[in-house]
């Protein structure tokens, strides 16, 4: 068995890989952004809703969390085609993630929620902040501060999982690699070069959170405890 | 001397127990009260009712011109003529103590940060943390959390302030620390109502007195009734603290 790598042949193709690369990262943060406000948004529902609203996210985030993203992406794409709208593939891909990451993104925020000592809100209420003000302020804040490493796990996970969304050929790095193994033949080369491309871009969004975190929690930087 | 405070005949249940039975009394424009008892004679309910923390079932409860016992009280206007400071501190852990100071009259009463900065440091200064002011509560001795809270309650300029148990968590020493700082406030003529076990600090500081004994007010009066309790209850109660 002998197999000569020729990754000279995949050379011409570098400014598809890294349009690739870029259509990835641009996918991924739109779906982290909303995926994030949706999650949130379903994590104070959830904590703080009437028993109707909690039993319809409660439904959803199961749904989400017990099928498969394909299954997801396909529902979306092809079968809100079949209602008579027509989306493109990259916006069925953004909306898809977010759906799946904002279920994710609730239970993650959920359990930061839930950590507030009840006490906390008791001060605030009592220093006459209003609910919004509280949940901003004195909820929120250290909450998302308590998980944000499970919140930074799970958005990394969202931009490799991204990567399926090339099966209803979104535009994004997997895609791309598709079109040029299928042009090249080198099919083992460009999933090398494609893996590589993935774990790079890991590491950039692990950065990338890791440099916010050091900008909102200002506590953390300075101290270095965990709240 | 018109009432900041009055309750009258106020019942309180927490399921089957019941744990304010008929209680009644006033507190005087700038006086001090202090609320002493056994454990769940029903002395931290009473203090949490008069904020509005707890339901009544029963009975009326007026502060500061608010009727609390009324179910359309406006909680956020109570609030902003009532301060409390709790056991437990409850400072924000992720604020400075100037920040936790800011917060409320920011968000409360708009002031800008600017404002709210120098209103954080007035008040820091008068319970002797000036320097502390960027200091997170975890870098804080729990007198000093203490204190921090207590400025926090004092940005906001309550007519009233409400102490629960303040000092029960904190060593003699830095307890002391805590007390003074209320006993300041007394002397500037905060009105002020305290739950506590510190019957020294009782004696010396309350214009009033108040015993509770199984949910209601077993006996009343000014500081010295401590050194003469009428009833044998108090007698006892006293007698076990010296």
């Amino acid at each position: 068995m002998s197999y000569r790598f020729d990754f000279l042949a995949l050379l011409p193709y570098w400014r598809e890989f890294a349009l690739g690369v870029w259509l990835t990262l641009q996918l991924s943060a739109v779906a982290t952004v909303l995926g994030f406000a949706l999650g949130t948004l379903c994590a104070i529902g959830r904590a703080d809703g009437s028993p109707w609203v909690r039993a319809v996210i409660a439904t959803y985030v199961e749904v989400i969390r017990n099928t498969p993203l394909l299954v997801q992406i396909f529902l979306v794409y092809f079968g809100i085609a079949t209602l008579g709208i027509h989306l493109s593939a990259n916006f069925a891909a953004v909306a898809a993630l977010v759906v799946n990451v904002g279920a994710y993104t609730c239970e993650i925020v959920r359990a930061g929620i839930e950590s507030i000592h009840k006490a906390q809100l008791e001060a605030a209420e009592c220093l006459g902040l209003s609910r919004v003000q509280t949940y901003w302020h004195v909820i929120l804040r250290p909450a998302i501060e308590r998980v944000y490493p499970a919140l930074t796990s799970q958005y990394v996970l969202l931009m490799l999982a991204s990567s399926i969304t090339s099966q209803i050929s979104a535009e994004e790095l997997t895609a791309v690699a598709n079109r040029i193994q299928s042009d090249t033949f080198r099919s083992f080369e460009t999933y090398i070069v494609v893996g590589v491309l993935y774990l790079a871009l890991s590491m950039v969004v692990r950065l990338g959170f890791m440099g916010f975190g050091l900008v909102a929690f200002v506590r953390r930087r300075k101290l270095g405890t965990p709240l | 001397m018109s009432a900041v405070v009055s309750l009258t005949n106020v019942h309180k249940r927490f399921g089957a127990v019941k744990v304010l039975n008929g209680v009644s009394f006033e507190v005087g424009r700038g006086e001090v009260a202090a609320v002493i008892g056994q454990s769940g004679s029903g002395k931290s309910t009473a203090l949490r009712c008069i904020n509005a923390l707890e339901r009544i079932e029963e009975g009326t409860i007026e502060v500061c011109g608010h009727a609390v016992h009324d179910p359309k009280l406006d909680r956020r206007a109570l609030r902003r003529d009532v301060g409390i400071v709790f056991q437990s501190y409850n400072l924000f852990p992720h604020l400075t103590a100037e920040q936790n100071i800011m917060l409320a009259p920011m968000c409360v009463k708009s002031l800008s940060k600017a404002d709210a900065r120098t209103l954080a440091q007035d008040v820091l200064a008068r319970v002797g943390l000036a320097e502390k002011a960027d200091h997170y509560p975890e870098q804080l001795s729990g007198g000093q959390q203490q204190r921090v809270a207590i400025a926090r309650s004092l940005a906001m300029q309550p007519k009233l302030m409400l102490f629960d148990e303040v000092t029960s968590a904190l060593d003699p020493q830095l307890t002391g620390e805590v007390l003074k700082v209320m006993e300041d406030l007394a002397r500037g003529g905060m009105t002020m109502i305290l739950v506590t076990h510190e019957m020294s600090f009782a004696r010396k500081v309350a214009t009033k007195v108040v015993y509770m004994h199984r949910g209601t007010v077993w006996e009343t009066g000014p500081g010295a009734m401590l050194d003469d309790p009428q009833t044998p209850e108090l007698r006892k109660f006293v007698g076990g603290e010296m």
